[in-house]
């Protein structure tokens, strides 16, 4: 799914955020990304979501190499990864409903499919009953699990999550855990950057370990 | 050598998939009525705002349409004429009816001349009563006061003022005539005075248009930055850069057409207002003249530089603002 062949990325300005980095994940497989803040956890997911491009090295998504993909086809690439973020990026101006909508309006769906697949979402989520809310007006675990229903909701292959619960507590960490667990053994990839260790242990999935922008330690993943 | 292969067929596989979505017609007119929805509905949202743009549209759009109508209604009154010069050559009241024949047949044969027409001063009586609404007053005179006319046409060759004002001379060096005169002076006049005005008309046209154009650019710039962040999260999860200009562009569009639609408004209002006293004034002079707008041609090219201007303005903002508006 996600293959890395000696990828470096460095900023303008000769920071050196990820040095040789290879690694793959199996299609199907669910990892964890950790290491300490500044490690170059999100820089990996961004340059798998194509926000940050790799200076160097191979990239490979789903057997397609994107590492030099053109500007024009990133959206296409995008539409394939589900991201869930930390601060989750809602928009606040719309509904529960609107914001689940928003991927599958991008990809053109007609009207008709879109109520069906966002409400589908919505109930995996347990949030059928908020759809007609705003943001604004849910608990933060709840706007967590919007973000997720939005990116899951165009059904993409592989999940991507910068600190998915990073803001929430241990009880719902577990949760949104286990959620993502249950995408997983519906047979869509899931990587999951986080620093709780305590939590990741918990749960039996392979973990790659940073270490000022090297992977240290790929207890259980595929190196 | 085998993982391009298998590159290409997913690649193609995409493409055909999308290809397949946004050529469906339904679809693709389902989502651009969207879109133009949802642009109509947040001008609605901030209408006091939208509208105070659209006004500031709707004068640049109305003034040089409302130049341009009187303009043509100026040009209107010079009514049926050609284009060409004529001349009235007036013969002296003692030249009999033969004598004036005879000389109309000469007159013709001259180079200088493509056509003679003689008005018999019965002829111009008819005429005259007809046109004038005097016909009371002049049944009331004895004898017939006017005189035989011939309307003369110069040739294309001798229509330029000189060659005119020469052949004037030689009619009126002519024995029988009393009176030779260049009759259309002063609509040839006129129309040199519309065509100046017609000229400023486009500039001003011109430069109201770029105005129209920076005032929707402005505005669309200003929705752009306002909406940094919703741009940023539809780029995130795979918005291409053209569904993220639609929203912008259709606003533009909006703007435009209820700037037009505003202006129409403006140039009616402007047109009822003054066609009562110009047709009085109009009536002083024994003229059915009156203004005339073509309302609804008017309304239809209005609104189709209003979207034109609108289009290319967001175009412009766009262009320049929402590239540079990339996730980091």
């Amino acid at each position: 799914m996600i293959r890395f062949t000696n990828v470096s990325k460095r900023y303008p300005g000769g920071y050196e955020a990820l040095s040789n980095i290879s690694f793959h994940m199996e299609k199907g497989a669910m990892a964890f990304l950790t290491g300490h803040s500044g490690a170059g956890k999100s820089t990996l997911l961004k340059l798998i979501a194509l926000i940050e491009r790799s200076t160097r090295g191979q990239l490979f998504l789903d057997d397609q190499n994107v590492s030099r993909i053109s500007k024009r086809r990133i959206p296409y690439i995008r539409r394939k990864i589900g991201f869930i973020f930390q601060e989750h990026h809602l928009l606040f101006d719309r509904t529960v409903f609107d914001n689940v909508a928003l991927p599958l309006i991008i990809a053109g769906y007609r009207y008709q499919d879109i109520g069906r697949r966002v409400r589908a979402a919505l109930d995996k989520l347990g949030l059928l009953n908020k759809e007609r809310l705003y943001p604004v007006t849910l608990s933060g675990g709840e706007q967590q699990r919007v973000g997720i229903a939005r990116a899951v909701v165009n059904k993409p292959m592989l999940l991507l999550a910068d600190e998915p619960t990073g803001n929430l507590d241990p009880e719902l960490s577990r949760e949104i855990m286990s959620l993502f667990s249950l995408f997983n053994d519906v047979g869509v990839s899931v990587l999951i950057a986080s620093h709780d260790i305590p939590l990741i242990q918990e749960l039996d999935y392979p973990v790659l370990s940073l270490e000022h922008g090297r992977l240290a330690n790929t207890a259980g993943a595929n190196a | 050598m085998k993982r391009p292969r298998k590159n290409l067929r997913h690649s193609q596989h995409d493409w055909r998939e999308q290809l397949r979505r946004v050529l469906s017609p339904r679809t693709f007119l389902q989502r651009h009525a969207q879109v133009a929805l949802e642009s109509l509905g947040r001008l609605y949202r901030s209408r006091v705002s939208s509208l105070m743009t659209a006004a500031v549209i709707a004068i640049a759009l109305a003034m040089p349409a409302g130049l341009y109508l009187l303009l043509d209604n100026l040009g209107r009154l010079s009514g049926s004429w050609d284009g060409q010069a004529s001349m009235s050559v007036f013969l002296k009241n003692s030249v009999p009816a033969k004598t004036a024949d005879a000389l109309a047949k000469r007159v013709r044969e001259w180079p200088e001349v493509s056509s003679v027409q003689l008005v018999t001063p019965e002829q111009a009586l008819a005429e005259f009563s007809e046109r004038s609404g005097f016909a009371d007053v002049l049944e009331a005179l004895d004898e017939n006061p006017l005189p035989t006319v011939l309307v003369v046409v110069p040739a294309s060759d001798y229509a330029d003022p000189a060659a005119a004002s020469t052949l004037r001379d030689r009619f009126s060096r002519l024995p029988e005539t009393e009176l030779a005169q260049l009759d259309l002076q002063w609509v040839q006049r006129l129309a040199a005075i519309l065509d100046i005005a017609r000229r400023g008309i486009l500039v001003i046209s011109c430069l109201l248009a770029l105005a129209v154009l920076l005032m929707i650019g402005n505005t669309i710039r200003l929705e752009i930055q306002n909406r940094r962040e919703e741009i940023l999260v539809t780029k995130l999860i795979g918005a291409t850069n053209g569904f993220v200009r639609r929203p912008f562009l259709y606003s533009g569009i909006w703007y435009g057409v209820l700037g037009a639609v505003i202006a129409w408004v403006l140039v009616e209002t402007g047109f009822l207002l003054l066609s009562e006293p110009v047709a009085n004034l109009a009536g002083l002079y024994q003229s059915d003249f009156h203004l005339e707008t073509l309302p609804f041609q008017l309304l239809w090219v209005l609104v189709a530089a209003g979207m034109c201007l609108g289009l290319l303005g967001s175009w412009l903002a766009v262009g320049r603002h929402l590239d540079a508006i990339e996730p980091s």
